[in-house]
């Protein structure tokens, strides 16, 4: 094996460590909470708050390729996806099947 | 052992009008297609999603490579982006646990949680009786990494024929699904006010923190929704 390949095996092995460790120590604290117990809820709140901040930040303030769309673009993108959502009674195919093509669409047409 | 026709329940929940696929398979042939570009070759590029199995972890992962992070660096890059599984895993796993279930079935089965199988879980844990969760819970995860490997090994395959607009087109579907299935989830004032700081307060911290602003956004979030909803 040569270095370069036995080095991306160690970092794909780092990475999986490190995302696995929150899980882990996840399941180990689940053991002791009640779910009807007010820590379980804190949690519960405070794991859709973060998803929600993870989404606002990828939107906002992408990595990556999706920085190359302009932001209002981006929202625009999310509030008809959002419309298009609540139109087909939450079928979630339709936006997102159509935000992909208008995304690469307006971005490449603006 | 597993109950199959739990198993098999939620296995076939991720095909449908809510599936999750097209959402999920859309992001992993995005991160295919990178994994190819920043040299991984095909068995590595599987091998990641197969352990890893999140998305934000990949790509982090994928930045460190590129600019040359040691191994230390990485680890701790991607161990704070992944941070958010803890309170994720916290906030569902209660709800599986069973006395009669073994142990094993929730440390191995942890590695499913993931935005879009804790989010279709979330959604439906109450329809199924509490002892066979766990089973239900392992055919989701089964299905969403299934897909998920799938659509690594067609986007590594297809990079080549990716333009930049559509990797673009790509990248959105995801938020786009994620944003669809949080406001679906609101429906207590409760996680609604969650949601709605946490999307506010994230991007706002990303002023003061870029790399904590998630979590510092989120928790301070999080806190003031729990505190809200339990006062009225």
């Amino acid at each position: 094996m040569s270095e370069i390949s036995s080095n991306i095996i160690l970092v794909i092995l780092v990475t999986s460590f490190a995302t696995y460790l929150s899980r882990f120590l996840g399941v180990v604290s689940s053991e002791k909470i009640n779910t009807t117990s007010k820590l379980f809820r804190w949690f519960n709140c405070t794991a859709y708050s973060i998803l929600a901040a993870l989404i606002a930040r990828i939107v906002i303030f992408p990595a990556g390729v999706l920085e190359e769309a302009e932001l209002w673009v981006r929202l625009i993108v999310i509030i008809i996806s959002i419309i298009v959502f609540f139109i087909t009674k939450k079928n979630l195919v339709y936006p997102t099947v159509l935000s992909a093509i208008l995304l690469s669409l307006l971005n490449s047409y603006l | 052992m597993v109950n199959s026709k739990y198993f098999f329940q939620g296995l076939k929940s991720v095909k449908g009008l809510d599936s999750p696929a097209f959402a999920l398979g859309a992001s992993f042939i995005a991160i295919g297609a990178l994994l190819k570009n920043i040299g991984f070759n095909l068995e590595q590029s599987i091998f990641s999603t197969l352990l890893t199995y999140a998305l934000p972890g990949s790509l982090v992962m994928a930045e460190s490579f590129l600019v040359g992070a040691s191994l230390i660096n990485i680890f701790l890059a991607v161990w704070l982006v992944n941070a958010r599984l803890y309170p994720m895993t916290v906030s569902l796993m209660p709800l599986l646990i069973h006395k009669k279930q073994p142990r094993w079935k929730y440390y191995l089965s942890c590695h499913f949680i993931a935005v879009s199988a804790w989010l279709i879980m979330k959604s439906k844990y109450q329809t199924i009786e509490k002892k066979y969760r766990i089973d239900f819970w392992m055919g989701i995860g089964t299905g969403t990494w299934l897909i998920a490997i799938t659509s690594t090994i067609i986007g590594f395959l297809i990079s080549d024929y990716l333009n930049k607009d559509m990797m673009i087109g790509l990248a959105i579907v995801n938020p786009v699904y994620f944003t669809c299935m949080m406001v679906g989830a609101m429906q207590s004032l409760q996680i609604n006010l969650s949601i709605i700081l946490g999307a506010i307060l994230g991007p706002l911290f990303f002023f003061v923190s870029p790399e904590w602003s998630v979590l510092y956004g989120g928790v301070l979030a999080g806190t003031i929704a729990y505190f809200v909803g339990d006062l009225k």
